[in-house]
């Protein structure tokens, strides 16, 4: 049974939050956070984050239907509240996380381990009422699989290849892998406490650093938070070069984990190609905006870079030069046989999960789920601009690259209209110096990000909480994995090519 | 058909590396011969690399990978990566040192043979960058290991790395 216009009735009712922008946050009682429990369980609305502030937690809940959006929050007086992880599994780590950080506990919880503590830190619960402590390492009880001939195989986190820490333990009978565990946590640099008190200029920087290779789409969401807590609308112009920005980043991206799939397949000469594509997509960004990784030069209020007629050139150059290259990969990938081989069939993550993770992105899109932040709930200029949401059925490593490079070739084109359309005027407005809340949902290479900010009185960081894609999608590629083989595993990780930074930050 | 075509084209442009007026080209020329000159006096003709990422927010791993795409290929100056820190020269490492991450980081060095250089690539490696002062991290991998090397930048572009690893086997030398 589906209900979901009991959910936003349900809401009408409540005392809203001041200042918070541009959707409502509702504050709720206990009894009342308890009925909107009983009611997502038979709702389908997408839990969309879930994080913690001095003695409160909040949920922010979408509608797909209407993309209606809403924050929910309960104050924890006791150090506690109903768990949420009961009726959206996507909670479970979210929990795990605010109970490490904030030291507020989820009733009910259906996993209660630690996640990011690893007992390292000085602190126990570092951003609630930080408790000092004799580092040592903290036991962990990883879930088990029993049965005849099933072993064990420990991995990481310290990887084969050059790529971010995590530990994978899998239990495997003989070649099949029954069981995959994640357990992450390894790149927790304490992001969230370093923004605090920060202006928004200097908490941009770390916003720009919460996931490297989605430095533009973080920025972004961070700028688009600060923006709406304050109440301003960064100028037009700076709308455009954000947009152009972003979808540079999704294509360099994009290539990159084409590429990367193919060479785990044993196709090493994919990798080689897509990463030319990909370096020439890195020194365009260089030329134009003065950073491979265009870094910092979306800031709250615009952006810190400007277009003009040489460097719109380079960009229209780089499209028309990649765009067949592009399009000879995509023959070659489809004409391969050894290749199809190995992707199609391949960790196939069902689309039931997918909807009840909320999952975004590529892994989302190739198993039916239809979401894009830059259609819904959309945000400028995108709404100005033609472009497809691509979508695949099957959920397998090949959908996901299908979606990958019907991704690249929409953001070819948008990056073209872009250049073509991109409107006179101011690059950036001051932000003014004044409390507010705002939320904002920005859609990434990897796909959607959240990003919910609260200002002071002088304006400055009271809290932040960027919610990476790659929360709701690393739990997917345990289910992803179960009865392929253990050689598979790369293949289906490179597909999924989830954050460690994002996710631990 | 198409891989055919591929091939086709590879044999009459040449290599991708030489074919488009690439700015970077003098500099890596530079830096081949001064690796070749360096390399064959202290390692014979290879080094060989471990990367290990202490905490870093992934951009420094873009630009590390980014020395095996065709336009870097770092496997023509016998530098290479090496899956094993028990087959590893030196030492790459980004991130401020993650506390979660400082047993693994101390276990990797002390599964790396000696002679063994440790290299601090980017801004965060050097001293924890914008991640300096939080309760989660060590502040510089010379927090956790004697550092031999620091690569600035946020992060370092490949051009940059290579200096660096040049201007290592520059001090080996010497040192040796």
């Amino acid at each position: 049974m589906t209900n979901t216009t009991v959910l936003l009735d349900f809401f009408r009712y409540r005392p809203s939050a001041p200042n918070h922008r541009p959707w409502p946050r509702y504050r709720l009682e206990e009894a009342d956070w308890r009925t909107m429990i009983d009611i997502v369980a038979v709702s389908d609305w997408d839990l969309l984050g879930l994080w913690a502030t001095a003695g409160e937690v909040h949920a922010a809940l979408r509608e797909s239907e209407n993309a209606a959006v809403v924050v929910a929050s309960l104050a924890c007086p006791m150090g506690r509240y109903p768990a949420l992880s009961g009726v959206r599994p996507g909670a479970i780590r979210l929990e795990r996380m605010i109970r490490d950080l904030w030291g507020l506990e989820a009733e009910g919880a259906a996993d209660q381990r630690p996640w990011l503590d690893h007992g390292r830190w000085p602190v126990a619960t570092p951003l609630g009422v930080a408790a000092p402590r004799q580092p040592e390492r903290l036991p962990y009880a990883f879930q088990t699989a029993e049965g005849d001939g099933i072993h064990q195989i420990p991995v990481g986190p310290v990887h084969a290849g050059i790529i971010e820490p995590g530990h994978f333990r899998f239990h495997a009978n003989g070649e099949t892998v029954v069981r995959l565990e994640e357990r992450l946590g390894y790149v927790h640099k304490g992001i969230e406490s370093l923004m605090a008190g920060k202006t928004p200029q200097e908490a941009a920087r770390l916003a720009g650093r919460i996931s490297g290779d989605s430095t533009v789409a973080h920025a972004l969401a961070f700028a688009r938070a600060v923006e709406a807590a304050a109440g301003i609308e960064a100028p037009p112009r700076a709308h455009w070069l954000r947009a152009l920005m972003a979808e540079l980043e999704r294509i360099a991206n994009h290539l990159g984990d084409f590429g990367a799939v193919c060479n785990d397949a044993a196709f090493v000469i994919m990798l080689a190609h897509a990463l030319a594509l990909k370096e020439g997509v890195l020194r365009a960004a260089r030329d134009v905006f003065g950073h491979r990784l265009m870094m910092d030069r979306v800031v709250p209020g615009g952006v810190t870079v400007d277009l003009d007629r040489a460097q719109a050139e380079t960009l229209r150059t780089l499209v028309r030069r990649l765009r067949p290259r592009f399009a000879e990969l995509e023959a070659l990938y489809d004409a391969t046989p050894s290749l199809l081989d190995r992707t199609v069939g391949t960790g196939v993550t069902l689309a039931s999960l997918v909807h009840r993770y909320a999952a975004g992105g590529v892994v989302g899109r190739a198993a039916g789920r239809a979401l894009d932040g830059r259609r819904m709930p959309g945000y400028p200029p995108y709404d100005d601009l033609d472009f497809q949401v691509p979508l695949e059925a099957d959920g397998d490593v090949h959908a996901r690259l299908l979606v990958r490079l019907a991704e690249i070739k929409e953001s070819l084109a948008l990056v073209e209209k872009i250049v073509d359309g991109l409107p006179a005027g101011p690059l950036i407005r001051p932000v003014p110096e004044q409390a507010g809340e705002g939320l904002a949902l920005v859609e990434g290479f990897r796909g959607e990000i959240l990003t919910w900010v609260r200002l002071d009185e002088k304006g400055r960081v009271a809290r932040c909480f960027p919610r990476d894609p790659s929360w709701f999608q690393w739990p997917l590629l345990e289910a992803a994995i179960e009865g392929n083989i253990v050689a598979d595993f790369p293949l289906c990780n490179k597909s999924f090519n989830c954050s460690y930074s994002g996710h631990d930050l | 058909m198409s891989l055919l075509r591929l091939l086709a084209r590879a044999l009459l442009k040449g290599p991708i590396t030489e074919a488009p007026p690439d700015p970077d080209r003098a500099a890596l020329a530079d830096l081949a011969q001064r690796v070749a000159e360096t390399a064959r006096g202290r390692l014979g003709r290879s080094l060989v690399i471990r990367e290990v990422d202490a905490g870093s927010c992934n951009g420094c791993e873009l630009e590390i990978h980014a020395l095996g795409n065709p336009l870097y290929d770092i496997d023509r100056f016998g530098i290479r990566f090496a899956a094993s820190p028990r087959h590893a020269d030196v030492l790459l490492v980004t991130g401020p040192v993650a506390l979660n991450m400082a047993e693994a980081l101390k276990r990797t060095y002390d599964a790396t043979p000696a002679p063994k250089w440790v290299v601090a690539a980017g801004d965060c490696a050097k001293d924890g960058g914008c991640f300096a002062g939080s309760y989660a991290v060590a502040g510089g991998v010379s927090a956790i290991l004697p550092v031999d090397l620091v690569i600035p930048g946020c992060p370092p572009t490949p051009t940059a790395l290579l200096s660096g690893l040049v201007a290592l086997l520059d001090q080996a030398a010497r040192r040796g």
